[in-house]
Parts: C-alpha cells; sequence; structure tokens
C-alpha cells in the first residue's frame, strides 16, 4: 500500500490525481444531488403524520452527516500531517474545514426551519442541537488557529491537534439522541436494522446522502487543488498549470 | 534525581512562583467574585430568580476565571527558556507538564471550591445545593484545568492569543457545564446527582490521562 501511496507525498503528483478525479465527481454530483432533490421533494410520498414538511430530511439529515463524517476526515487528515509530517496532509485541513463548517450551518438551519412547524419553535436547546452548535465552533476554532500563526506548518500542526482533540464531540452527537431522550428524534437508518422508515421515502434519501457525499468531496477537492497551488506557488509546475489556465480562459 | 522527584520539583517551582507573584493568581478568583456580583445587580435581587441561575452563573464564572488564568501557564517558562530545558529532558514531555497542569488546578481549580460557601451564599443557594456544587467544581475542575493547557500550549507563539483560547476552549468546556449546572439544578430540587457527578468525574479522568500527550504535542510543536 505505501507504495501505491507514497507518490502522492509531492504536491505535484497529488495535484494531477485530483485534477483528473475531479470532474468524474462533480458530474457523478449533479446527476445524483439532481435525482436525489427532485425525487425526494417532489415524488416521494407524503408523511402521514408530518405531511410535507419531513421532505426537508433530504437536506437536513445528509447534511448532519456529512458535517460529522468531514470532521472526522479532517482530523483523520490531522492525524496523517502530525504522524508521518507529509504536507499535503496538512494543506488538506483548510481545504475541509470550510466545507464542513458550511455543511454544519445547512444542517442547523435546516433543522431550525424543520423545527419550527414539527416543535413550534426555531430553536430548543436539545442535546443534539447543542453539540452540533459545538462542532461549529469547533470549526471556526480549527480555522482561526490554522491561520492565526505567521509560520504555514506551525498553523497546521496546531489545526491537527485541536482537531484531533475536537473528535470526542462525534460520538456524542451521534449518540446524543440515544442517550438523552429530548424532543431530537432518532435516526430513521442504521445500517444493521431494518430502517425506521418506509422504502418509498428510504430510496430518495439514500441518493441525496450519495449526492451530499459526493458533493462534499467535490468541494473539498475544488479547494484542495487551490491549497496545493497557493503553496506551491513558486515551483514551475505550478507556474504551468496557472499559466494554462489563463491561456484558456483568455482564448475564450 | 527519580521522575517523581521531578514532577514535584516541577510543581513546587509554579507553586512557588504564584506564592512570590500573588496578583496573578488571585486576580482571576477576584474577577469570578465580581462576575457573580454583576448578576445580582443586573438581575435584580430576588432570591427565587438568583437560586435557579445560581449554577449557571457560578460554573460560567468559573470557566472565564480559568481562562483568565491560562496565560501564566506556560508562558514565563516559555519566554525564559526553562520549557525548552523541560523537552530535554528523558523523562517523557506528556508526565512532567502534568506537574504544570496540576499546579495550575491548585491555584484556579481548588480555590473554586473553597470560595464556593461564599459563592452559594451571595447567590441564595440552600446547603444541599451547595454540596453539589462543591462536588461538581472539585470533580470537573480537573477536566478545565488540562483542556485549558492544550489551548495555552496551542497558542504559545501567538503574541496576542487571548481571544483565540477562548474561541477553541469554550466549545470544549460547553459538556462540562451541562451536567456541572444541572447536578446542582437536581440537588436544589432534592433530586439524585450521583449520576451527573460520575459523568463529571469520568470526564476529568479521560481528559486528565489523555490531555497530557496532546498538551505535550503542542509544546513541542512551539518549540521549533
Amino acid at each position: 500500500m505505501w507504495r501505491w501511496l507514497h507518490p502522492y507525498a509531492k504536491p505535484e503528483a497529488t495535484y494531477r490525481l485530483v485534477d483528473k478525479l475531479l470532474p468524474w465527481f462533480a458530474a457523478f454530483t449533479v446527476v445524483s444531488l439532481a435525482v436525489g432533490m427532485i425525487w425526494g421533494l417532489a415524488y416521494a410520498p407524503a408523511d402521514y403524520q408530518q405531511g410535507d414538511s419531513y421532505r426537508i430530511i433530504y437536506i437536513h439529515v445528509p447534511s448532519a452527516i456529512f458535517s460529522m463524517a468531514a470532521y472526522f476526515a479532517m482530523a483523520v487528515m490531522g492525524a496523517i500531517a502530525l504522524i508521518w509530517q507529509i504536507k499535503t496532509a496538512e494543506w488538506a485541513i483548510p481545504a475541509i474545514a470550510p466545507v464542513g463548517a458550511a455543511m454544519t450551518v445547512v444542517a442547523l438551519l435546516t433543522g431550525a426551519i424543520w423545527g419550527k412547524p414539527m416543535w413550534g419553535t426555531w430553536w430548543v436547546w436539545d442535546a443534539r442541537l447543542t453539540s452540533e452548535l459545538i462542532l461549529l465552533f469547533l470549526y471556526v476554532g480549527v480555522m482561526a488557529l490554522y491561520y492565526a500563526f505567521d509560520d504555514v506548518r506551525t498553523g497546521a500542526k496546531a489545526a491537527s491537534i485541536l482537531a484531533i482533540v475536537g473528535v470526542v464531540n462525534l460520538p456524542i452527537i451521534h449518540y446524543s439522541v440515544e442517550w438523552w431522550n429530548t424532543l431530537h428524534q432518532g435516526a430513521t437508518i442504521t445500517k444493521f436494522e431494518r430502517p425506521s422508515i418506509a422504502t418509498s421515502m428510504l430510496w430518495p434519501l439514500l441518493v441525496s446522502l450519495l449526492g451530499f457525499k459526493l458533493l462534499t468531496i467535490s468541494l473539498v477537492m475544488m479547494r484542495f487543488k487551490n491549497e496545493l497551488l497557493r503553496h506551491e506557488l513558486h515551483r514551475p509546475w505550478a507556474q504551468k498549470e496557472l499559466s494554462a489556465d489563463k491561456e484558456l480562459s483568455d482564448g475564450v | 534525581m527519580n521522575s517523581w522527584q521531578l514532577w514535584r520539583s516541577v510543581l513546587a517551582k509554579d507553586l512557588r512562583i504564584a506564592a512570590r507573584r500573588r496578583s496573578d493568581a488571585l486576580n482571576p478568583l477576584m474577577f469570578l467574585l465580581m462576575v457573580v456580583t454583576l448578576f445580582p445587580l443586573g438581575i435584580g435581587p430576588g432570591p427565587d430568580i438568583l437560586e435557579r441561575i445560581a449554577p449557571g452563573i457560578i460554573w460560567v464564572a468559573a470557566l472565564l476565571a480559568t481562562l483568565l488564568g491560562l496565560d501564566r501557564l506556560f508562558k514565563d517558562d516559555y519566554n525564559d527558556g526553562s520549557l525548552e530545558q523541560l523537552c530535554l529532558l528523558p523523562e517523557p514531555l506528556a508526565y512532567t507538564l502534568t506537574a504544570k497542569v496540576a499546579a495550575h488546578w491548585l491555584l484556579s481549580g481548588l480555590p473554586l471550591v473553597l470560595l464556593s460557601p461564599l459563592l452559594a451564599l451571595l447567590l441564595n443557594l440552600p446547603v444541599d445545593a451547595w454540596w453539589a456544587l462543591a462536588l461538581s467544581l472539585l470533580l470537573g475542575t480537573p477536566a478545565l484545568s488540562a483542556l485549558g493547557a492544550i489551548g495555552a500550549a496551542l497558542t504559545l507563539q501567538l503574541q496576542r492569543g487571548g481571544s483565540l483560547v477562548s474561541l477553541i476552549l469554550l466549545p470544549l468546556f460547553i459538556p462540562l457545564l451541562i451536567f456541572a449546572t444541572s447536578a446542582v439544578e437536581n440537588a436544589g430540587m432534592g433530586l439524585d446527582v450521583h449520576a451527573q457527578l460520575a459523568i463529571l468525574a469520568a470526564i476529568s479522568v479521560l481528559t486528565v490521562t489523555l490531555a497530557p500527550l496532546a498538551i505535550a504535542a503542542a509544546v513541542r510543536m512551539s518549540m521549533n
């Protein structure tokens, strides 16, 4: 595995790989998001209790899941950066953090919009809502710490340590609805048991999940490409890449 | 010098420095008292209201006071180079730094526990709730010191890291606040508080054992 992974410690090789994969991810993102959203928001049956307002599940659940997944990915990158001192992993942190923070904001906003008709209030200090809010603060802290240092590598290391420390919050968010019996409803899809959601509603949800996953990955890849270029500006390959882009846009 | 003597000498040095510069250790406590005084003036001195919000006020003030005291935890040692000497010792850095965390707890966490009867009196807390408050402070403040040390070590290189420290630490403090205030509230209503106190103790044990690894990594990062 190491022989296969090793070339990607070199920024140029990583850039080529991301550049090659990004169009595929972007195309599949558009397709799966379009299918998932249209299917879920227009064609899936209405809930017998929550009516049409449950449909926000097709945005709320995927964004909440990938706000946590992005944080975990960021912490893994931080661990790789700290343990093996791989520069490209350090640059993944500023690429992931804003995307994850945006997912967290989307999850909180859609949750509030869902909460208004269901619970009669935009916000309650319920365990899951609070811990998701803490996740947003953690993202903000990681970003603030990353950009606080004059030396980029020190900032990246500090942000990595903070990201790893913050991982303790993830299980708290995930199990909060089971540990504390609060207003937020329990999970509707689990890996090992029969989901407590009708199949006709489940399929569009799964497609939206895939769509949000690909969306998160694509956005991170775009930011990651920019980070790679920004850090390697002085290298010939990056300059060549940038001038090629410029010619392309000048031609158009 | 064996490793236990070393640990004690690091602790003793920090305590001696604090004894010579008392205002550094006392200022956060005065700040805490003043914050607690502000609330009855701002909200009104009705005993019922004060009793209801007392646990929250005291714990929030404790969090803020902890943040204030973090400045002196590593900064002076970093500036005069003695922190670098600790890094060069054969003993693991994570081990020696626990002595500094313990010193910080003795200077900021333990006085809070000792102050708690006064705070309870000021905010009209009944005696049952005071017991829970003192226990929650005793069990929760070690975690505050350990987590705070991570923040202090991460921002060691920064000239003005104060606001950044609060930004990265307060989210990590929130779980402690939730369980501690819920324990004190339950005690005030005559309910069982063992569950919350057990969770507080668990959080403290977990952070005090694992945080030194992060503190050591952060200090080493600041050394380069």
